[in-house]
């Protein structure tokens, strides 16, 4: 085995310019693959981050249905069994909301408008709705004020210190009406939520609705997705079954999950293409050295190498190049990676249309890198099975050759 | 006993398109301790019969029988088994593996034979003298000149021990000085040790050591004399 090695070794440094083409080709291989996943990944993670950042949260608890039909008579108490998984799991914490529509009023205007209450303080720990603020200032405790979008703002030509007028049908068809002071304009990056969002503090709303103490959405403010299943699982065990509906954020946004699915289909089939591409590349430079040392392969045939010795030597040293190919395409995916993940492509200068399609979801245009081993490994690892697979070829050959017609090339 | 015998081979090349005949029914038995050439004029067959003993290349009729083995019926991985033990080569072109030195390269057909490292190193020492580059064992074949590197193929060709040694116009790419260097060293070889040397050549002066000069003319055997060699 030593002498297979060696021999390897020593061959893939006889010709130094067919090496280097080889590696050359692995090396842009798992550079460009790795980027163009680490871009892709790192864009949706931003996205959904955002989404779930700027609203929904990781998780909510809601009462059985409301999702589906979303009612205000689907409002709950908080359940004790919530607070027992806090206590287990402390990291989670939770943002209590009561949220229905509402006709709004200033003056001669009227608007069907989202109101949303709840725990000022809660609430900015997971959205930081106070960064969202243009003008005016947050909520402070005790208050009975009122939070508007822009876009609600401009519409009614509002200001902060005008008052805003509600009615609404409150919890099991009371009547709901109530009169708020302005204290701040917000901004959200998604046209549909500034024409509409309202926020009252959440003992407000509850008294506007006629529900004390009952919230229609609890919103889990968790570290990060990867605490989201066991969660989940906790809440699912701890909370009455049959009364309650526990969805993490994939079911709270399919469409975003669609949306996500078909951009990564379609991302796989360019990294399909590239992987295309990347293989004839490499097979061509197989193809070359194996062409250049057929006459070397019938020789050593011819002295006594058995095929199968000689074709695994051979396979052993495109083995050693794509190792040696797919480290090095680590190493330079690296930086790269590593430099986007920092300064993220900005497209906040395109043009308003191409703008439109990242408002709509409602997140920055902004896309960062994932800077993540597994993007590494992962397509070092793809890039080194294509070579390893590919390094067949020439064992094949060897398998067939006549010495005599190898030596006579 | 050792000894090659081969019984009406014939080797036609494209024989569903246009026919060659490159050897026409050769019998010939070469015996152990020989110093033999097979000569004749371009396209005679010499290198086609050559390739046919050494199990090489398959003849379209008959057969070869080395030291009582029938070669031309055995499978690949048997020949390439009994080639490796029984048969050394000298190619006209060296055909060293240029990435491996001069007594690597010796080495590397013991090493196939999985015999052990002290016997090894003994062995190629011993040949490496004999071929006179006791000096030259860490050089790789590029830094060898032409005739260095053929004495290193007929060390690498020895090392194994094998029954006969089949060399393919061994001096062809070699100088006169060179090429009776080399002759020297192989004469030296069957007179002292007994090694068998077939060789085939164009070369007056292979043909003035040999012991038996075999002559092809068509494919066929033309003349078979044995003679005084010149030194």
């Amino acid at each position: 085995m030593t002498t297979i090695f060696k021999l390897a070794w020593r061959n893939i440094w006889r010709n130094k310019r067919r090496t280097y083409i080889t590696l050359a080709s692995i090396f842009f291989a798992v550079l460009l693959s790795a980027f163009m996943v680490a871009f892709q990944k790192g864009a949706w993670d931003r996205m959904i981050d955002n989404v779930v950042g700027y609203y929904y949260g990781y998780a909510q608890v809601h009462e059985k249905g409301y999702w589906s039909e979303q009612s205000i008579d689907k409002a709950f108490a908080i359940p004790s069994e919530l607070e027992t998984v806090q206590k287990e799991m402390p990291d989670i914490r939770i943002v209590p909301r009561i949220e229905s529509f509402a006709l709004a009023s200033h003056e001669n205007n009227t608007t069907g408008v989202m109101v949303v209450g709840t725990d000022p303080v809660a609430e900015d720990s997971m959205t930081r709705l106070s960064t969202r603020l243009t003008s005016g200032r947050y909520f402070v405790p005790g208050e009975e004020a009122a939070l508007i979008a822009e876009g609600i703002a401009k519409n009614m030509k509002l200001g902060v210190g005008d008052t805003l007028v509600l009615i609404s049908q409150g919890y099991h068809g009371v009547n709901a009406a109530g009169k708020y002071p302005i204290i701040g304009i917000l901004n959200f990056p998604s046209p549909d939520l500034n024409k509409r969002m309202v926020y009252l503090p959440l003992k407000v709303a509850q008294y506007f609705y006629g529900a004390e103490n009952l919230v229609t959405t609890v919103a889990l403010n968790l570290e990060n997705k990867d605490v989201v299943p066991p969660t989940i699982r906790a809440l699912k065990k701890e909370l009455p079954s049959g009364e309650f509906e526990v969805m993490d954020w994939k079911q709270l946004m399919p469409d975003l999950m669609k949306a996500r699915e078909a951009d990564t289909a379609g991302a796989y089939l360019m990294l399909f293409v590239l992987y295309v591409i990347i293989s004839f590349g490499i097979y061509g430079t197989i193809l070359m050295m194996t062409k250049e040392r057929e006459f070397e392969f019938g020789v050593l045939v011819s002295i006594g190498m058995k095929r199968l010795k000689l074709g695994i030597s051979i396979w052993v040293e495109i083995i050693l190049l794509g190792i040696l190919g797919s480290i090095l395409g680590i190493l330079g995916a690296i930086p790269l990676v590593y430099y986007f993940h920092v300064n993220p492509v900005d497209f906040s200068n395109m043009g308003e249309g191409s703008m439109d399609v990242f408002a709509k979801w409602g997140f920055d245009p902004i896309f960062p890198t994932a800077f993540e081993p597994a993007v590494f490994t992962a397509q070092a690892l793809v890039v080194f099975i294509i070579t390893a697979v590919l390094a067949f070829y020439p064992l094949l050959k060897i398998t067939r050759l006549k010495p005599v017609e190898a030596m006579r090339a | 006993m050792k000894n090659i015998i081969t019984k009406g081979i014939t080797k036609v090349y494209n024989p569903d398109t246009i026919p060659v005949v490159a050897l026409d029914g050769i019998d010939l038995q070469i015996n152990e301790g020989e110093f033999t050439a097979i000569v004749g004029p371009s396209g005679s067959g010499k290198t086609t019969l050559l390739n046919i003993i050494g199990g090489l290349d398959k003849p379209t009729h008959g057969s070869v029988t080395i030291s009582g083995t029938d070669i031309t019926k055995m499978h690949d991985n048997k020949l390439i088994e009994f080639r490796k033990n029984h048969i050394g080569f000298v190619f006209q072109a060296y055909n060293l593996i240029p990435v491996l030195t001069a007594e690597e390269n010796i080495e590397f057909v013991m090493l196939l034979q999985n015999r052990p490292e002290a016997e090894r190193e003994q062995r190629t020492t011993e040949l490496l003298n004999a071929v006179g580059l006791g000096d030259k064992r860490k050089n790789r074949p590029s830094q060898l000149s032409g005739g260095q590197q053929q004495r290193v193929a007929v060390a690498r060709a020895l090392a194994p021990k094998p029954d006969f040694i089949l060399a393919d116009e061994p001096t062809a790419n070699l100088d006169s000085k060179s090429t009776e260097n080399l002759l020297d060293i192989m004469s030296r070889l069957n007179h002292e040790e007994g090694v068998t040397f077939v060789f085939s050549t164009h070369d007056q002066r292979v043909i003035d050591r040999a012991h038996r000069v075999i002559t092809l003319v068509d494919g066929k055997i033309a003349t078979d004399e044995e003679q005084k060699p010149v030194k």
